[in-house]
C-alpha cells in the first residue's frame, strides 16, 4: 500500500475517533451545566470541557466568557477552530477522497454522510437544543460509519491502518479526559459523597459512554477509585487505557504479519502495553495519577510518530 | 442553417421518418411519459452523487464539486458508421504518432514541406528534451481522445486532437453503467435486434495497451501506476476511477522518488519500483529538474529515469505539438505525408490568421466564424461569431490583429442534434463525440462508444463541460442498416483549406 494512503487512512480513523469524543463531550457538558449552581453550575462544565478536548490554549486566544454560547460554537461547528467537530468531519472526508479507492461504497457513504450532516447545522452558534441535536445526529453517523468499516471492508491493511488511527486517538481522548478530572477520582480520606462530586463522576463516564457499564461491572454506587479502575484497567472496556494498547498492538501485529517486518511502532506499544499489565489501581495512585497520565499521553504520542515514522507517512 | 438531426435528418424535428439507428429510441420515447422520463432522469442523478462522480470547476468556489448533468437519452451511432469513424481514427492517431517520431526525431516532414518549419521549432509545445528520444515501442499517444462533430448522415469532422492528457471515459464508462440500471427494456429490445456493443472492457484493453510497452529495461512484470495531480484537480474523479478498474496505485508527485535513474513510489513495505506511469499531470509539471521549477507536482529526476529506458510516461512527453491547435491545419497533409493514403476523416476547414489573407478572411467575415485561441481550451478563448454581439466581436477582432498567430478561425458548424430530455420535454440539442483511441506495441484499438458531449442550452454549440454541457451515453448498435444511405458512404471531401467546405 501506498505509504500516503495508509497515512490518510491512519488521520482518517483518528479524525473520526475525535469528532466522536467532542459530540460525547458536548452531550455530557450540556447535562452537567444544567445543573442547580449550587452543583457547580454552566461555568466550571464547560470550562472542563475545554481542557478535555485539549483546546484551552487557542480558545483563550478569543477573548471571549466561557459560556455554553462560545464554547458550543467553538467545539462544534466553528470552522476557524481547527479541533471542531466541523473541521474533523471535513478532514476526515478529505482523507476518506485521497484514499477513496480504498474504501468501499459503504464506509465512503458513511464518512460522507458525516461531512454533509454537520454541513446541515450551517456555522452559526447553535443553543442548546441545537448541540445536542448536533451531538446526537453526528453520533448516530459514526456509529453507521464504524458499522460500514466493519461489516464491508476487507480484513487486511486498509482496515488496521483506520482502526489503529482509531485506537491511538482514543486513547488520547479518554488519557486526556481522566487527566482533567484526576483530582476528582483521588482516593480520599473523609467519606466521600457530595452530590456535586456524584455528577462530576457521572459526566465523565456519560462521556465515555460507560455509565451503564461501570454498574455491570462494579456493581455499586460511583467511587472515583473505581472510575478510574474501569477507565485505565479494565480490559473489557472498550476505551480504557488498556484496551486501547491492546488493541494498538493487535493492529500493529498484523500489520507485521502482512508485510513481515515489525518495527519500533510495534516495540513501543507491547512495552506500554506490559508496563499497564503489571501495575494496578493503587500503585498507580501512589506514584501519582497525573504524573502516570502525563508519561501515558507522551508514550501514545511517542507510538503515533513510530507508527508514522515505520511506515513512511 | 439547418443542423442535422441524428433522429429526423434535414427533416423539421418530429415531421420526418426516423433513421432506422434511433427506431428503438424513438419508439420508446413514445411510449414513456414525461413523468417516467423525469423519474429514471433524477434516478440518474441520484446514482452519480452516490458514487461520487463530480467534477470541479476553477474558479468557483461555490461549485467545488458538481455533477455532470447526464440526459438519459442514449445517442446512436450504427455499426457501419462507426466501421468508417474506427478506420478514421486509426489513421489519423497513426499519422499523429508517425509525425510525433518525426518531429523529434529525422523531420522529415519539415524537410517536404509538409509543415512549416517555424511552426514546429519554435512552437512552445515543441519539447526540446525530447529531440532524438524514442519512447517504447515507438508510441507516443498511448491514449488519444479525438474529438468529432457530425453535421450529416456521413459527414464526421475532427474539430480536435487530444494527445496530452484526454480526460473523460469514466463517463463513457459510468453512463453505460446508468443505463444499463435505468432502461433495461430499451437494450434488451435493442439487443433481440442487433445489439449494443459493450463498452466496460476498456480498462482491461487500456492495462494491456500500457504493458505492452513496458521500457527495455523494465525487469519482469511490469509495475503500473497512475499519476495524478491530486484532489483538487477537475478529473481526480476519473484519475482514481481509473486506478480502481485497472487495480494500480494511484500516486502523487509526493509519493515517487527517483533513485539511481530508476522511478520508485514510497510503500508501507518500503520503496517499490514503477516501470510504466500513467500519467494525468502536463508535461511542464513531472520534473522540476526539467520543466517548471516551481511545480511540487513532479517527481526531480523522472525524464532521466524515461531517458535511461527504465520508465515509460504515458502519453510520452511532449505530444502536445501533435495536438496543438496551430499544427491541426496541418493534419490533412500530415496524414497523406505518413499514411500515404487520403484523410478518412475530414478536417474542420481551417483560416490560420497567421497567414494575411487568411487574417482578412477572418476579420471580414468574424459575424459567421469561430475564432480560437491557439492555445485556449475548454472552450474558454474563443469567439462564436453568429453567437457574439457587435462589440464582443469587435473586441475580439482588436485582439486577433494585435496577435494574429495566436488565433486560428473555422466555420461556425451546425453540430448534429441529438433528442435530449429537457424542462420542455424532449427537444433537439448540439451534440459532439470524443473517442478514445489506445495504442500499444500491437497497433490501436478503439472501444465501440465514446463520450457524446451535449450543450444543454438551447441553440448553443458548446458543450465543454465547464460550459454547462453535459453527456450522453453512446451507443454503437448493429442492426438492419438504413435504407436512406444505402447508396453508399460519400467519398471524402476537401476540406483543407477557405473555401472547400460547403
Amino acid at each position: 500500500m501506498l505509504s500516503r494512503s495508509a497515512s490518510n487512512l491512519y488521520w482518517m480513523g483518528r479524525y473520526l475517533e475525535r469528532a466522536d469524543f467532542l459530540c460525547r463531550l458536548i452531550d455530557a457538558t450540556v447535562r452537567l451545566a444544567s445543573l442547580p449552581a449550587s452543583h457547580g453550575g454552566a461555568q466550571p462544565a464547560w470550562e472542563s470541557a475545554i481542557r478535555s478536548a485539549g483546546v484551552a490554549w487557542d480558545f483563550e486566544q478569543r477573548n471571549l466568557p466561557v459560556e455554553e454560547a462560545n464554547v458550543g460554537h467553538f467545539l462544534t461547528l466553528d470552522p476557524e477552530n481547527p479541533s471542531s467537530i466541523r473541521r474533523c468531519l471535513e478532514a476526515a472526508r478529505a482523507n476518506g477522497r485521497a484514499v477513496r479507492t480504498a474504501l468501499t461504497l459503504e464506509t465512503w457513504e458513511a464518512v460522507n454522510g458525516a461531512f454533509h450532516e454537520i454541513q446541515r447545522f450551517g456555522n452559526a452558534p447553535p443553543d442548546s437544543s441545537t448541540l445536542v441535536r448536533i451531538a446526537d445526529s453526528i453520533k448516530a453517523t459514526l456509529l453507521m460509519f464504524d458499522g460500514a468499516a466493519h461489516r464491508t471492508q476487507l480484513r487486511e491493511a486498509t482496515y488496521w491502518f483506520l482502526r489503529l488511527g482509531t485506537t491511538v486517538e482514543r486513547a488520547d481522548n479518554t488519557a486526556r479526559l481522566l487527566d482533567v478530572k484526576y483530582h476528582l477520582l483521588l482516593p480520599r480520606t473523609e467519606p466521600v459523597g457530595g452530590s456535586l462530586d456524584y455528577f462530576q463522576w457521572t459526566t465523565l463516564l456519560r462521556t465515555v459512554s460507560a455509565l451503564t457499564a461501570y454498574r455491570w461491572v462494579y456493581r455499586e454506587s460511583v467511587k472515583p477509585w473505581l472510575v478510574a479502575d474501569l477507565l485505565v484497567f479494565n480490559r473489557a472496556m472498550p476505551r480504557s487505557l488498556i484496551a486501547c494498547l491492546e488493541d494498538a498492538v493487535w493492529l500493529l501485529d498484523q500489520l507485521a504479519a502482512s508485510r513481515g517486518r515489525r518495527g519500533p511502532a510495534n516495540r513501543i506499544a507491547s512495552t506500554a502495553l506490559r508496563r499497564l499489565s503489571a501495575t494496578d489501581i493503587d500503585t498507580l495512585f501512589q506514584g501519582g495519577l497525573h504524573e502516570f497520565l502525563e508519561e501515558f499521553l507522551n508514550e501514545n504520542n511517542n507510538l503515533g510518530n513510530a507508527i508514522a515514522e515505520q511506515y513512511l507517512f | 442553417m439547418r443542423a442535422f438531426d441524428e433522429t429526423f435528418g434535414l427533416e423539421p424535428y418530429g415531421a420526418a421518418a426516423v433513421r432506422p439507428p434511433y427506431a428503438e429510441v424513438a419508439r420508446w420515447l413514445q411510449g414513456a411519459s414525461g413523468e417516467l422520463l423525469e423519474t429514471r432522469r433524477r434516478q440518474a442523478e441520484l446514482f452519480f452523487r452516490r458514487i461520487g462522480i463530480t467534477f470541479a470547476v476553477y474558479g468557483d468556489p461555490d461549485a467545488q464539486e458538481r455533477l455532470i448533468p447526464f440526459d438519459i437519452v442514449p445517442r446512436i451511432i450504427s455499426g457501419r458508421e462507426w466501421t468508417r469513424l474506427e478506420e478514421g481514427l486509426t489513421q489519423r492517431v497513426q499519422a499523429l504518432n508517425m509525425f510525433l517520431a518525426d518531429v523529434y526525431g529525422p523531420r522529415e516532414c519539415i524537410r517536404a514541406g509538409v509543415v512549416p518549419e517555424e511552426l514546429v521549432l519554435l512552437n512552445p509545445q515543441y519539447c526540446l528534451p525530447q529531440v532524438g528520444r524514442r519512447p517504447a515501442k515507438d508510441v507516443w499517444v498511448h491514449i488519444a481522445g479525438i474529438d468529432l462533430v457530425r453535421t450529416g448522415p456521413d459527414e464526421f469532422f475532427v474539430l480536435e486532437d487530444n494527445a496530452r492528457t484526454p480526460s473523460g471515459v469514466s463517463y463513457m464508462l459510468e453512463n453505460r453503467e446508468v443505463m444499463l440500471r435505468l432502461v433495461p427494456e430499451l437494450i434488451h429490445e435493442i439487443s433481440t435486434r442487433g445489439g449494443l456493443r459493450p463498452v466496460e472492457t476498456y480498462p482491461e484493453q487500456l492495462l494491456e495497451t500500457l504493458t505492452s510497452v513496458a521500457p527495455v529495461g523494465c525487469p519482469g512484470d511490469p509495475c503500473l501506476a497512475l499519476m495524478t495531480p491530486g484532489i483538487h484537480n477537475s478529473a481526480y474523479y476519473e484519475h482514481s476511477f481509473l486506478a480502481d478498474k485497472l487495480g494500480v496505485e494511484l500516486v502523487e508527485g509526493s509519493d515517487l522518488f527517483v533513485h539511481a535513474d530508476i522511478l520508485y513510489m514510497r510503500t508501507t513495505e518500503g520503496p517499490k519500483r514503477v516501470d510504466i506511469l500513467y500519467r494525468r499531470v502536463d508535461d511542464e509539471y513531472l520534473d522540476p529538474l526539467v520543466f517548471r521549477q516551481d511545480s511540487a507536482l513532479g517527481v526531480p529526476g523522472l525524464v532521466n529515469a524515461v531517458h535511461a529506458g527504465n520508465l515509460t510516461v504515458a502519453n510520452a512527453i511532449g505530444t502536445g505539438i501533435a495536438d496543438d491547435k496551430a499544427i491541426y491545419s496541418y493534419m490533412p497533409a500530415i496524414v497523406r505525408f505518413f499514411t500515404g493514403r487520403d484523410p478518412i476523416l475530414h478536417n474542420v476547414p481551417t483560416w490560420r490568421c497567421r497567414e494575411p489573407e487568411h487574417l482578412a478572411y477572418c476579420l471580414d467575415n468574424i459575424h459567421e466564424l469561430v475564432v480560437k485561441e491557439t492555445d485556449g481550451s475548454g472552450g474558454y478563448g474563443m469567439l462564436v461569431g453568429p453567437h457574439a454581439t457587435r462589440a464582443e466581436r469587435e473586441v475580439f477582432a482588436a485582439r486577433v490583429r494585435a496577435n494574429p498567430q495566436h488565433y486560428i478561425a473555422q466555420p461556425t458548424l451546425a453540430l448534429s442534434t441529438c433528442p435530449t430530455l429537457t424542462a420542455a420535454g424532449i427537444a433537439p440539442r448540439h451534440v459532439d463525440l470524443r473517442p478514445f483511441v489506445l495504442t500499444g506495441a500491437n497497433g490501436s484499438r478503439i472501444i465501440p462508444g465514446g463520450l457524446t458531449r451535449v450543450a444543454l442550452k438551447e441553440g448553443s454549440l458548446v458543450v465543454n463541460s465547464s460550459q454547462g454541457g453535459g453527456t450522453k451515453d453512446t451507443w454503437v448498435v448493429d442492426g438492419p442498416e438504413p435504407g436512406e444511405v444505402s447508396g453508399g458512404v460519400r467519398g471524402p471531401i476537401d476540406a483543407e483549406g477557405p473555401g472547400g467546405f460547403d
